[in-house]
């Protein structure tokens, strides 16, 4: 039956489909658990982005030890897996994470854009809500685009410098002598920085990790996060720039 | 003479009787019944989210635009039971003992007593649906005693026990709501009550938002739309709180008891200006600890805490030396108006006493105050602008409770048959004054217990009768009245507003049918009302549609009502020549200055009759038998 | 007592299908002791007096506990004062001179009705899914057979103190209502009497508001202009319950649903 309060309110944005018969499709149908999925995966980046730059401070002890590392990724776990097979598992894991981060994101958008039609006419005030928080989207497209610029600059070698697979140490030199792309390198960190900071934070809130605790060490987990990474990060193309590293 | 149908037998077993002499409906009957309830307080949410538990067809009605924000939920205290957890002495019969007495022996005794050995069950039925009362560290329930109250029996959710028992009652009616069997209409206004053959058959209701008019039919019309505060404008009740329905109802032929009782509370925050729009209550409970006193001198313009101990009375102290500031609400009340009137008064307006704190802070530090009273301090700085811990609180007496309404049957209907009344839109619990933490109590008890068992017995006999049918001439001609209105109002485009109007009623009754009243200020009040009603319908401006959203107009259709009340309620109040609870006639006191009750003469229930607006009500008595609790004086001294 | 001149721009919308728009309002000689309503009250009389309708807001009982009153003041729903409700907010928090907008909540979910006044029957819906706890009147036991610590009926209360204002909303740039959701989802799951209805309630609260509302991004904004002070923390707790309720005791909300569906 129609109930009263029904019939007169407002109709639902949404009506859920019926729910699919696979849970997980299920689950990752509701906006909890697509938020579920937002902090489990930025786990698996946020992991593989401290890894990525504690491996990256071989820069730091010269070109050999550099490039064995860079060598060394591809043949762990040989011979039980083939070469690059583990790269390649990390690889994927990495690969998925990263477009369910972005399609969960995504279709959130949607429906936060869906839930306030008509935005305040007269403007309004944040009281709690910090920049970071407030930039989440724009950060995460351009650390997104920075990324694929990354991969063609260091990876694939399409990114315009002098390109040697297998020497990741003369590769990095010679594309961050150039002092733009040592530039879009800093300010793209420190975005990724921003993004962390709420991030490291709000996956807590996402996943119910709360206690009177540990809450309060919550903000200072995503802030110390946020620094090391940019820190470490930002400085290798300083240490290009300014000749630490040749 | 009125029959209320009080069971026989001891006082003890009239509602185990009750419960066994009503007949009943069959679990497979109760859905072939549609029954209207209006209001979603702590009755009409408690009572249709029972009956459609039983699987009865119940339609719900209010104004507010959720069932969550009727008036229930702005009360502070707590709610009385006699479960005797403290193992002070509490009983069901000391609980009734008790409510009687405190309503100066103007309430029913059979009455009373059910309420109170239902109370036990209210609170059973409370925390099971999870209303977070106090607890204590073993995590039983923790009492408090309440409003001078000599054994502790009042349960509490912090200062916000009405609101977590009427989110109690609002989840029960939503979990019916999902079921089926409620059908909500909130933003929805009873206009009117329609009866057929001398049996309520119906209401017609506006749709706030719409303006449509409607037809609703019912096997049973139940009201519990509240009490009539309103009517002195200044309140402690939520702005949209009315007499409407009840009023139609009573037009309808419905009698109104005793509307002249009206509870003053005596720890109020004084008014501020001209501007005010309501008056906010400061818990009772503040008069534990705080001492209340004016200077000595009058016009004394110190600061209070310039003003030596010498200089200040502390009146309550000094007038009753047993109970001192614990004394009942109707005694501090007449007390902190006598000080102003004599010119005693404090603050900017010369409108308040003060409630201090000073001592109790020294004996017991401030942050034991802080504790028991934090949250009352901070709303007194929030509303006041002074910080309570430092400067003593101003507070005077505002209209708080209402203990008059339709008059019913102990079986809580009117004496129009299939019209029920609960809560404190009925007259009979309380009597001529109503004890603290008690309006809760009847609220659930009408509604959760008391209702759904003793309307079967109205409803049996109609098993197989259709609804009645809203295209009958009864349902159309009260329709026809509400458009009337509904139009009349929007056309006399006339120059004042009805807040202005309202102000003005509100002021009269305040002076003359307020604390104290007499027989020359009743009628002069009774001639200044039907004149300001005459310029209300001549001169009242309400601008807008009749079809939309118009808080105005359904502003106007209320005063319009509260005029014809405040006319009976002095009519009341002028025919009743005792002092009773809330009623104070200054022609009848002791010669030291108390109420002087009457009970050879005016021991019975005033039930008015309507006989037409502007016209005398015409009074028929329901004698008051005190076979239990001999009726004494009350004595505080 | 010092008076205080402002304006005022105000929302003015006839009626759902009307764009709406602000008007100028001089609001003068206003008394520092009123409430930020009361002040309204009087610019209403004066439109009155100049024949022009007056301005409709929703309210009630206005001591802060009804919920019905809300509006977005200078871009901060329920005003500049932490922990206050608009019938709360009084006018000595303005200066002599303020320009003060006023605006009703906007989300999808809240259609304006009029001026500043939102339906807000959403809500209601969200606890007509499983907002209560399923006891019969009269089947209850002894109150005290219950024992409950001091510190769970504490923290339910905190949570159960929510007045289902709609600020939350109003204030999440997404438009969710997590935090009206999750607070009453606490005050039942965290008492003994909630927990067989635990994860079939969670569950059916939580897709009932995502029906109406958007999603949570941890921004805090609900939190901080609640007027009950009602924490975050809750959300965390919701977001807990529904993951727990998804995986864990995933049959007995499948049982649950289909005895819903059958009934």
């Amino acid at each position: 039956m129609l109930s009263g309060t029904r019939a007169r309110g407002v109709q639902p944005l949404r009506q859920r489909r019926a729910r699919p018969r696979i849970w997980i499709l299920d689950f990752y149908g509701s906006a909890v658990g697509k938020k579920a999925v937002m902090a489990v995966t930025g786990i698996v980046l946020l992991g593989f982005v401290l890894v990525h730059m504690l491996g990256n401070l071989h820069l730091y002890e010269g070109a050999e030890k550099m490039n064995w590392y860079g060598e060394y990724l591809r043949e762990i776990g040989e011979p039980v897996l083939p070469r690059t097979g583990l790269l390649w598992v990390v690889r994927s894991v990495l690969i998925i994470s990263f477009v369910l981060h972005i399609h969960s994101a995504y279709s959130l958008t949607m429906m936060n854009r869906a839930s306030r039609k008509t935005k305040y006419q007269g403007g309004r005030d944040y009281v709690a809500a910090n920049y970071a928080a407030r930039t989440m989207r724009w950060s995460g497209v351009i650390v997104g685009l920075y990324l694929i610029y990354h991969l063609m600059d260091l990876t694939w070698g399409v990114g315009g410098a002098d390109f040697t697979r297998g020497e990741p140490y003369q590769n990095v030199v010679a594309s961050l002598s150039r002092w733009p792309v040592a530039g879009v390198y800093i300010v793209a960190n420190l975005l990724l920085g921003m993004h962390i900071y709420h991030g490291a934070w709000s996956l807590f809130q996402s996943l119910g990790w709360s206690h009177p605790r540990f809450n309060h060490w919550r903000r200072w987990f995503a802030a110390a996060f946020a620094a090391v990474i940019v820190i470490g990060n930002v400085s290798f193309p300083i240490a290009v720039l300014t000749g630490i590293v040749e | 003479m009125l029959d209320a149908k009080i069971p026989a037998g001891h006082i003890s077993e009239k509602w185990s009787n009750a419960k066994f002499e009503t007949k009943l409906v069959a679990p497979q009957n109760r859905r072939k019944f549609e029954i209207i309830v209006v209001g979603t307080g702590l009755a009409g949410s408690s009572a249709a989210a029972t009956l459609g538990e039983m699987g009865y067809n119940v339609k719900v009605f209010c104004f507010q635009d959720s069932p969550r924000r009727a008036h229930s939920i702005a009360a502070q205290g707590g709610i009385n039971a006699a479960k005797n957890y403290k193992n002070d002495g509490d009983s069901v019969f000391r609980l009734f003992y008790d409510t009687i007495k405190g309503g100066d022996y103007r309430a029913r005794e059979a009455n009373v007593y059910r309420l109170a050995e239902i109370s036990v069950q209210i609170i059973d039925q409370c925390v099971a649906q999870g209303v977070p009362f106090a607890r204590e560290y073993g995590g039983l329930l923790d009492n408090r005693s309440f409003g001078g109250a000599q054994v502790a029996r009042t349960f509490y959710a912090r200062g916000q026990t009405g609101q977590q028992l009427l989110l109690g009652a609002y989840q029960a009616l939503c979990r019916q709501i999902e079921a089926g069997t409620v059908r909500m209409y909130p933003r929805t206004e009873m206009l009117d009550l329609v009866v057929e053959n001398g049996r309520a058959v119906g209401i017609i209701t506006r749709d706030l938002v719409t303006g449509e008019i409607q037809r609703h039919a019912g096997h049973a019309v139940v009201l519990a739309t509240g009490g009539y505060g309103n009517v002195f404008y200044l309140s402690t009740n939520a702005k949209g709180s009315n007499v409407t329905a009840a009023w139609r109802a009573h037009k309808k032929g419905a009698y109104f008891a005793n509307p002249c009782f009206t509870q003053i509370h005596p720890t109020c925050i004084p008014v501020s200006g001209d501007y005010q729009s309501k008056l906010t209550l400061m818990s009772e409970s503040l008069r534990n600890d705080g001492r209340i006193w004016v200077p000595k001198n009058k016009d004394d313009n110190r600061p209070p805490n310039q003003i030596p101990e010498e200089e200040r009375d502390y009146y309550l102290e000094r007038m009753y030396p047993s109970f001192a500031n614990l004394v009942p609400r109707d005694v501090a009340s007449r007390a902190a108006k006598r000080m102003v009137d004599a010119g005693y008064g404090v603050g900017p307006l010369k409108n308040g006493v003060y409630l201090d704190f000073k001592t109790a802070i020294e004996r017991l530090g401030r942050s034991v105050i802080e504790q028991r009273y934090g949250n009352l301090f901070d709303m007194y700085e929030n509303i006041a602008g002074e910080n309570p811990y430092e400067v003593p609180m101003r507070i005077y007496p505002a209209v708080h409770y209402t203990m008059g309404g339709l008059w019913v049957d102990y079986n809580l209907m009117s004496n129009l048959p299939g019209l029920f009344v609960l809560g404190e839109a009925n007259f009979s619990d309380h009597g001529a004054n109503r004890l603290g933490a008690s309006a809760l109590m009847q609220g659930l008890a009408d509604g959760y217990f008391i209702l759904p068992t003793t309307i079967a017995g109205d409803l049996a006999p109609q098993l197989n009768t259709p609804v009645p049918s809203t295209d009958s001439p009864a349902f159309r001609e009260a329709e026809e009245a509400v458009r009337e209105q509904v139009n009349r109002l929007l056309s006399i485009k006339g120059s004042r507003s009805v807040d202005s109007f309202h102000r003005e009623l509100g002021k009269v009754m305040w002076d003359y049918c307020g604390m104290a009243r007499n027989a020359e200020g009743l009628k002069f009040a009774r001639k200044r009302v039907a004149e300001l009603r005459e310029e209300f319908w001549q001169d009242v401006k309400v601008l807008g549609e009749g079809e939309t959203l118009n808080q105005s107009l359904e502003k106007a259709g209320r005063v319009a009502d509260f005029f014809e009340l405040a006319e009976l309620m002095c009519q009341d109040a002028l025919h009743r020549e005792e002092s009773c609870g809330g009623h104070f006639r200054e022609e009848y006191q002791t010669p030291d200055g108390e109420a002087q009750r009457d009970d050879e003469h005016f021991a019975y229930v005033a039930a008015w009759e309507y006989c037409g607006t502007g016209k005398d009500a015409k009074l028929h008595k329901e004698d008051l038998i005190f076979e239990y609790v001999h009726p004494t004086q009350r004595s505080y001294k | 007592m010092s008076l205080l001149n402002l304006t005022l721009k105000v929302w003015r919308q006839s009626g759902p299908n009307d764009p709406g728009r602000f008007e100028v309002y001089e609001a003068k000689g206003i008394n520092e002791d009123m409430s930020f309503l009361e002040m309204l009250d009087v610019v209403n009389e004066r439109l009155i007096a100049e024949n022009k309708e007056p301005i409709a807001f929703d309210h009630d009982c206005r001591e802060g506990i009804c919920g019905s009153c809300g509006m977005v003041i200078n871009g901060v729903p329920h005003g500049p004062k932490k922990l206050t409700t608009t019938c709360q907010l009084h006018m000595r928090n303005f200066k002599d001179g303020d320009t003060v907008v006023v605006e009703p909540w906007r989300a999808t979910a809240f259609p304006v009705i009029k001026d500043l006044v939102v339906d807000r029957s959403a809500f209601d819906r969200i606890i007509q899914a499983g907002g209560y706890i399923t006891a019969p009147t009269g089947a209850a036991r002894d109150a005290n057979s219950i024992l409950i610590p001091k510190q769970v009926a504490d923290q339910a209360f905190d949570a159960a103190a929510c007045i289902g204002c709609g600020a939350c909303v109003a204030a999440c740039p997404n438009g969710a209502a997590q935090l009206f959701t999750a607070a009453k989802l606490a005050h039942l799951n965290l008492l003994p009497q909630g927990q067989p209805e635990r994860w079939s309630r969670t569950v059916a609260m939580v897709d009932t508001m995502e029906e109406y509302f958007g999603s949570c991004t941890n921004y805090a904004e609900c939190e901080a202009v609640c007027p009950k002070g009602i924490s975050i923390e809750f959300i965390a707790k919701m977001n807990r319950d529904y993951l727990r309720a998804k995986f864990k005791d995933r049959r007995a909300v499948v049982k649950v649903d289909m005895t819903e569906a059958a009934g």
